[in-house]
């Protein structure tokens, strides 16, 4: 099978695509995904070759594409709904916390929901404070509902055909950052080749083995980890960068597992310090590895303020990969 | 309603041309990346929808409007080079380079902001009109709001308790056709947008054709009076984005029926000819009147273009997390145990 350097762009669109073909059930709500061929361009071509019936242009009304996503699923259906970026997810949040993520819960299991939200996420570029959020643990605060957040191609294609399948409701973050970056993927034709790399809900990944740190990230952080960790091999450091891909469920035997090799732990993240990612796994971490612990866990995250648009302060409030060497180097 | 005078029919056209000046000069800059960013939406084609409309407020009104603000901002009076300060993020910026095109404001012009989330200020603007009904102020919110923005819960929710709280807001839908992508027609079950009114128990002005300033500010006046008298009312302004979304909005380019039908836009409703047309039939020639505010705009925008690169970027962690609070904030590191308040 030939392996090709595909943007996570493309992967995410062929994923939707193949989905929609092999399930009629599976179809695409959201603003701008029909006919302006989708504001990322994930849906290019979608309206052409499945019609409206299947590809639906929705007002800007988000609080309704969230909670009509929930019906339709409840329904029967399967659909994809876009939020065009994360940062309007949140007019929708009650339909997707308060019903996407319960209804299979208080009618005790008399429901399913399957769908999936998927929706572009990330700051910079000088989006501004309003649009310039990575908020997907607040999503992943709740039971309920599964949150896949992907790194590269590959695993964005994997991910998002096992959330469509899945009977869950998942959110679906998309990095824009990640967007065009190139990374392999093969070029499965037959579905059971297809099949092949699917990635199971809660999975997570080792991206690059080392002895010495452990780095915990997703999404963009698992570039900055990367990164980092190139940056600190020239040094003589090893850092093993584990990317979990799913914040909800969380793959920690993984983490534990590298931990207990390297007993230093940074965790990566792009989005908020307070109540957070890091947070999270720097907690299960005490509770669970405290003896294999030898120095504090450190957390890179951007800096607790809202986004400005003035690039050289927007930079700075920023994580990457310089921020993540640093947090290392006083740990190892 | 008095008839507008001749001096303030050739001020509209200053205003007019101010606006169409710094429009295409902020779309050139963007061009050329002097203006950086994702995000610019330029209010070229809509002048005379808020010149005409803001033409009847008096100085204690307010005005409050999304993001295509640039043009809200300069009919106010804000100074032109603090507004294109901040396209480029300078300290020297309306917003101290924090907000950028999208989050334009300025409190000493009763200027509430631009704001970024699709309907996100109208309850804003029932805010502020219920700070006047609280106090006993007569005065009126002038609020903007595009065509898309009004299939949006909060245009639904806002209306509302505008109605039954007789909140003073002039709710004037900006219909260009679009939002985004999106015809009017694909995006609200009820395309004559002004109706929506009728939902709410809410005074209807109807459509008002806004490439004609004269016609926008004839209903903007009865409008106002009726708002400071009574409550909220609605007022449909018919116009067209001259440059499409924002920058990132391609279909002019791409697309010969889009790009046929802005031409047909320019060439027989352009605001500006409309305008002048209306004062020489009525007033007789004021071409060298209107060629000095014309030549004036050029030098205003210009000034700001040089104002605005002259200026500083705000630097430095301080910059970075001013005013995040009122008063000093506790600040939180992930390096911190607890944060920086601590020792
Ligand atoms: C809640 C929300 N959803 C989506 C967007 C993305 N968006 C920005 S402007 C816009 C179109 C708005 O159209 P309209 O209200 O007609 O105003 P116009 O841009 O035409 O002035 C969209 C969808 C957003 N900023 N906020
Ligand atoms: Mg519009």
């Amino acid at each position: 099978m030939a392996v090709r350097n595909v943007a996570m762009r493309e992967a995410i669109r062929r994923a939707l695509h193949e989905e929609m073909l092999r399930d009629e059930a599976v179809f695409v709500m959201g603003e701008e995904v029909a006919y302006w061929q989708g504001t990322h361009r994930v849906t290019r071509g979608f309206l052409e070759e499945f019609g409206e019936r299947r590809v639906r242009d929705t007002p800007i009304s988000e609080m309704a594409i969230g909670g009509v996503a929930v019906g339709a699923a409840m329904a029967g259906l399967r659909p994809v709904a876009e939020f065009m970026t994360i940062n309007f997810a949140f007019l929708a949040l009650d339909a997707i916390v308060n019903h996407a993520a319960k209804v299979r819960y208080f009618f005790d299991g008399m429901f399913k929901v399957p769908l999936v939200y998927r929706a572009a996420s990330g700051w910079g570029n000088q989006a501004t404070a309003s649009h310039s959020h990575a908020p997907e643990p607040i999503f992943a605060h709740f039971p309920g509902i599964y949150v896949g957040c992907p790194s590269n191609a590959l695993d964005a294609y994997g991910m998002l055909k096992t959330a469509i399948r899945d009977d869950n409701p998942v959110l679906f973050s998309e990095s824009i950052a990640l967007y065009p970056k190139p990374s392999p993927l093969p070029d499965a034709s037959d579905e059971a080749a297809q099949d092949d790399l699917l990635v199971p809900i809660g999975k997570g990944d080792i991206k690059r083995a080392g002895t010495d740190v452990t780095l915990v990230a997703y999404a963009r952080g698992v570039d900055w980890s990367l990164q980092a960790a190139r940056a600190l091999a020239r040094d003589g450091i090893e850092a093993e960068v584990v990317d979990l891909r799913w914040l909800r469920p969380l793959d920690m035997a993984l983490v534990y597992k590298s931990f207990k090799k390297t007993n230093r732990c940074v965790i990566v993240e792009e989005s908020l310090p307070m109540y957070s990612f890091g947070s999270e796994i720097a907690a299960l971490l005490q509770e669970n590895m405290f003896d294999y612990m030898d120095a504090p866990i450190k957390r890179v995250a951007a800096e607790d303020v809202p986004l400005p648009y003035s690039k050289e302060i927007e930079l700075l409030a920023l994580p990457n990969a310089q921020k993540v060497v640093d947090a290392v180097k006083e740990i190892v | 309603m008095p008839s507008p005078s001749k001096d303030m029919l050739l001020d509209w056209y200053r205003q007019m041309a101010l606006i169409r000046e710094f429009e295409e000069t902020c779309h050139q800059l963007y061009l050329q990346k002097r203006i950086t960013g994702v995000y610019l939406h330029l209010y070229s084609g809509h002048e005379a929808s808020g010149v005409g409309s803001m033409a009847a407020l008096r100085k204690s009104d307010h005005v409050i409007t999304a993001y295509r603000d640039h043009g809200i901002a300069l009919i106010l009076g804000m100074d032109a080079n603090a507004v294109m300060a901040e396209m480029m993020g300078k300290k020297t910026g309306g917003s101290g380079g924090k907000g950028g095109s999208m989050h334009l404001a300025s409190a000493a012009h009763n200027f509430w902001g631009g704001y970024a989330i699709v309907g996100g200020h109208l309850p804003l603007a029932a805010g502020i009109a219920l700070e006047a009904r609280y106090r006993g102020k007569d005065d009126v919110t002038m609020t903007y709001v595009g065509d898309g923005a009004t299939n949006n819960g909060y245009f639904h929710e806002s209306l509302n308790m505008s109605a039954i709280w007789d909140l003073p807001v002039i709710w004037i839908i900006e219909n260009n056709g679009y939002g985004m992508g999106t015809e009017v027609e694909r995006a609200s079950g009820q395309t004559e947008l002004h109706r929506k009114a009728a939902a709410y128990g809410i005074k209807d002005f109807g459509r008002v054709d806004a490439q004609d300033a004269l016609a926008v500010y004839e209903v903007a006046s009865q409008a106002v009076a009726y708002a400071r008298a009574h409550g909220p009312a609605v007022i449909e302004h018919i116009t067209y984005r001259y440059r499409g979304h924002g920058v990132s909005d391609k279909q002019y380019d791409s697309r010969d029926d889009m790009s046929a039908e802005l031409r047909q836009w320019m060439d027989e409703r352009e605001p500006l000819k409309i305008l002048r047309d209306r004062i020489q039939a009525q007033f007789g020639d004021v071409s060298e009147t209107l060629s000095a505010h014309e030549e004036s705009a050029r030098q205003i925008v210009a000034q700001s273009v040089e104002f605005a690169e002259a200026s500083d970027l705000p630097r430095g962690r301080d910059a970075l997390l001013s005013n995040t609070y009122v008063g000093s904030p506790l600040v939180y590191k992930t390096s911190d145990s607890i944060g920086a308040g601590s020792d």
